[in-house]
């Protein structure tokens, strides 16, 4: 029971106040995620486009993608970003005659790098999935005189969306994991708040703890939506049969 | 693009690269026993042993292994001298070893799923038969099932593999000198992120592909049965 108060009297909405801090930085964790998914998502439709492409430079540049962004840890790419960027934006600045450091926006860095690398496993999600749309459908739809634009919008993506819903939510789970090393931007995320009160009040098993039970219940809401969402684009199958 | 920087920067990582490789090493091996035996509790183990191994599962696949590491690493710190009492403290002391427990817990959740599919897998006439034939127990179990079932789980198992090979970058948050730790630390210097990068990531690169072929190898290796046959003819 002490055991309990104590926990309560240092995480909880006590004096202290790091509980309402943390679910803040949940909420933070939860925002880049979403943003650097949706950015992976828009990167990667342009990739697989570009890995069913009939010239054969066009795909390779497309495979170089998926296998460099996939072979290289995360963490480097963080790097890459944050200080490439920051670089960028210094040499920028000195176009206008500005020479003292401009940092890259932190919020952006995690958009950015978590979107270049979720694009590449989106990519080979979303590559499957058009491969099992049925020729039949894509006959059926020339046939009735559908052209390019709406055939693509009215079958093929929604086909494509419904096959691919069970990948996405595996990329959506593994963004939102690394997401955590954003921290390392100095972006205020759920690992880097839990890092600046275990700091403050040098009870880091506590805070790191909760960490994980905070992560453990957005993954596991996460995976309770994802499953909705394939029971609703799946209505169509089971309507069919 | 600077050549002799490249240079460089490349001899100053390779000096962190064996660090990397015995990370990797350590926790897969490590893991990878871990997982046999967590699988083996999933698959026989009764509802006990299923709901414990679920759970398992779930905390570790479904939190970042960074905050898993800094729990391990910042987070029993904090219990210094029960740790003390209890004679482990040298190893709770040590980054290197928080980092190789954190990778062998997280990789054993993952590995312990990719075996119980390998196990699930085998099929039930394949033990029949080896039972006719009067196996049983380890013998069976040694030469039958453990053999069909790495079969089965060599692919994921490989994804596994390279997996761990980018996840020992994370030990570098906890101050361990391994490639990519070396390689921030070279950027936080000279702010010439580009270059750096290329150089990390190509060693990286290369050390999975270099997995990637022993991989392919050891698939090759271990299913003679899909084989084409020799050709008479020639």
């Amino acid at each position: 029971m002490e055991l309990i108060d104590s926990y309560l009297a240092l995480v909880g909405a006590g004096q202290a106040g790091w509980g309402p801090l943390l679910l803040t930085a949940a909420a933070m964790t939860i925002g880049v995620s979403v943003c650097g998914f949706l950015a992976g998502t828009v990167i990667g439709s342009v990739v697989t486009f570009m890995q069913l492409s009939r010239h054969m430079a066009v795909r390779w540049c497309a495979d170089c993608y998926t296998t460099i962004l996939r072979g290289v840890p995360d963490l480097l790419i963080i790097y890459l970003f944050y200080f490439g960027g920051s670089s960028l934006l210094g040499s920028v600045g000195g176009l206008f005659g500005y020479h003292g450091f401009i940092g890259m926006p932190a919020f952006l860095t995690g958009t950015l790098a978590l979107g270049v690398v979720s694009a590449a496993y989106q990519a080979e999600v979303f590559r499957g999935a058009f491969k099992s749309v049925a020729r039949g459908e894509l006959e059926a739809a020339s046939a009735v005189g559908m052209r390019p634009w709406p055939k693509f919008r009215r079958i093929i993506a929604p086909l494509v969306l419904r096959y691919a819903i069970p990948g996405l939510g595996n990329t959506w789970q593994l963004v939102l994991k690394e997401s955590a090393l954003i921290s390392v931007t100095g972006l205020v995320e759920l690992l880097r708040q839990s890092q600046i009160a275990a700091g403050s009040t040098r009870r880091p098993f506590e805070f790191y703890l909760t960490a994980v039970v905070l992560y453990l219940v957005i993954t596991w809401v996460s995976s309770i939506l994802f499953k909705r969402m394939e029971a609703r684009t799946a209505q169509g199958i089971r309507r069919a049969l | 693009m600077d050549i002799v920087f490249m240079r460089e920067t490349f001899l100053t990582l390779l000096t962190g690269l064996p660090l990397t490789i015995e990370l990797a090493v350590t926790s897969i091996l490590a893991g990878s026993a871990l997982a046999l035996v967590i699988a083996l509790f999933a698959v026989m183990g009764g509802t006990i042993g299923r709901a414990i191994t679920r759970a398992y599962v779930f905390v570790f696949r479904g939190s970042p292994l960074l905050v898993q590491m800094f729990l391990i690493y910042y987070g029993l710190g904090q219990f210094r001298h029960g740790l003390q009492d209890l004679g482990v403290w040298w190893f709770f002391r040590e980054p290197y070893w928080c980092a190789v427990l954190a990778l062998t817990l997280n990789t054993a959740a993952y590995c312990s799923e990719i075996f119980r599919g390998g196990l699930q897998a085998v099929s039930m006439q394949q033990v029949e038969a080896a039972r006719a034939c009067g196996m049983s127990g380890i013998l069976l179990f040694r030469r039958i099932i453990l053999p069909i079932a790495i079969r089965h789980a060599l692919p994921a198992y490989g994804n596994e593999i390279i997996l761990m090979v980018k996840a020992t970058a994370l030990a570098s948050v906890i101050t361990i000198m391994e490639v990519t730790g070396l390689a921030g630390k070279l950027i936080a210097d000279s702010f010439r992120a580009f270059e750096i990068f290329i150089v990390a990531g190509a060693i990286y690169l290369a050390i999975n592909f270099v997995v990637t072929r022993m991989l392919m190898v050891l698939e090759f290796w271990l299913s003679p049965h899909m084989r084409m046959p020799p050709n008479p003819t020639t």
